[in-house]
């Protein structure tokens, strides 16, 4: 086993073609649980967390903000990123404790591609673009088409997650998780609401009810019909309800170790009834 | 130039001292690599998946759980573990005083307070509270509480870990 750490790009690319089958290494919360209690022995290690143009984020001058695969989320919880996705800053700050938010990334939580990331369901409202390098190709993949299943993602072994771009929208954003308690936990189910006032719509993804983060497109078009939601200031408690119970019926959960698919399907609903209250309660 | 690390030896700047990791595998944990390799066992191992925060070390300023840092990337990093609290401390300065303490304010204030029970957690909460307090000299009850939110104790029921944070901070504002 070896383990490379590259300080630029171009060299994680030279070690990536010298061992093409080299497992990526960002903040380690999810490889190092698999080495230590030996459910992986890797052959070869490329570690990321030295790569300083994968550490960096900036705001575009199309009111975008592209984050590198390698900040952590500690970065996100404050500050202008807070300012401009509160939702992301919300997602972030549920994160595992202190110690897993110094280490764990975007980058991170792509590469894995678990339904109960953290950061996914965000990424997935924003309609995130994310954006993908080998030594030779670059291109940009919407977070729908990157995330293929559980755990399973289109990047290709030569190729490495370099960052996310996401849009600055006008409107509330938020991200509600349900879990054991409230800090330190995995996701039993989670869901991020944001609206978008200039295309007057709202969106909402979830994770940890299915193989894959959800958009609930049905709900989404249901209340984009029932409220002009650019003007809105309120909403009845009664359409709350009901666009909780249409959000509910688009998750396909499971039962597993960590809750049962009836639980999750109602949690979602509680989630999304709760945040589009949220939304429009100020 | 990378470095590409086989089994050969790598060097680990921990407390400030460059130390060599010999003849060990490259994918151990700085955790393991520490207790086992280094002679530093104050960071504890328990749960091994970042789920406790009895392995917390410093890296580059962060608190962060040891077992999940490969040892191996962890070069060209400055590591601190609870062992290398007592240079860092700043109410420790006078050279007298660190000869005959050898424990810094924070642990002080834990003895004091009633904050150690079975002391497995100790280390850890000792170094989650020192970042806590180096970034932030004066936090609210809810900064202390999301600070230490990594660092699971079994035994006291927190109450006297927060006398502790809040004594160290007294003492500390009353020394400035």
């Amino acid at each position: 086993m070896t383990v490379a750490v590259p300080l630029s790009l171009t060299e994680a690319f030279d070690e990536l073609s010298r061992t093409p089958e080299a497992r990526l290494i960002q903040g380690g919360t999810d490889l190092m649980v698999e080495i230590n209690f030996n459910h992986v022995k890797p052959v070869d290690v490329i570690a990321l967390r030295r790569i300083k143009e994968l550490r960096t984020w900036q705001v575009n001058s199309n009111n975008t903000i592209t984050i590198g695969s390698g900040v952590p989320y500690q970065e996100m919880e404050l500050g202008q990123l807070k300012e401009l996705l509160p939702a992301l800053a919300e997602a972030a700050r549920t994160v595992g404790s202190p110690q897993i938010r110094a280490a764990g990334t975007l980058g991170g939580n792509l590469g894995t591609c678990s339904p109960a990331g953290d950061g996914l369901p965000v990424l997935f409202a924003l309609d995130a673009i994310v954006h993908l390098q080998s030594a030779v190709t670059s291109r940009d993949l919407s977070i729908h088409e990157f995330m293929l299943g559980v755990k399973r993602n289109a990047r290709n072994a030569n190729e490495i997650i370099t960052g996310v771009t996401v849009p600055v929208l006008d409107g509330w954003q938020g991200y509600a998780k349900v879990g054991v308690r409230n800090a330190m936990v995995i996701s039993v189910a989670s869901a991020c609401l944001a609206v978008d006032k200039a295309n007057n719509s709202v969106r909402i993804a979830l994770g940890a009810v299915g193989p894959t983060i959800i958009r609930c497109r049905d709900a989404e078009s249901w209340l984009e019909q029932q409220i002009d939601l650019a003007v809105a200031t309120s909403i009845d408690m009664t359409m709350a309800k009901e666009f909780g119970r249409r959000v509910a019926l688009e998750s396909k959960p499971i039962d597993d170790h960590r809750s049962t698919a009836e639980y999750r399907r109602h949690a979602v609903g509680v989630l999304a009834q709760r945040l589009i209250t949220r939304a429009y309660s100020s | 130039m990378s470095n590409s690390i086989g089994n050969e030896m790598y060097t680990l700047r921990i407390n400030g001292q460059d130390r060599s990791v010999k003849d060990a595998w490259v994918g151990e944990s700085l955790l393991y690599v520490l207790r086992e390799r280094l002679e530093l066992p104050g960071a504890k191992g328990a749960c091994e998946q970042g789920e406790c925060g009895s392995c917390t070390v410093l890296m580059d300023g962060d608190a962060v759980c040891s077992c999940l840092v490969m040892a191996a990337t962890a070069v060209g990093a400055d590591i601190v573990t609870v062992e290398g609290l007592i240079e860092k401390d700043p109410s420790m300065a006078s050279t007298a005083e660190v000869i005959t303490s050898q424990i810094t304010d924070v642990q002080q204030a834990f003895i004091e307070e009633g904050g150690v029970q079975c002391g497995f957690c100790t280390p850890g909460l000792i170094v989650a509270v020192h970042h806590l307090l180096d970034k932030n000299p004066d936090p609210t009850e809810l900064q202390v509480k999301e600070s230490i939110s990594g660092n699971i104790c079994r035994c006291t029921g927190y109450g006297r870990i927060f006398a502790a944070v809040e004594a160290v901070v007294q003492v500390r504002k009353a020394s400035r």
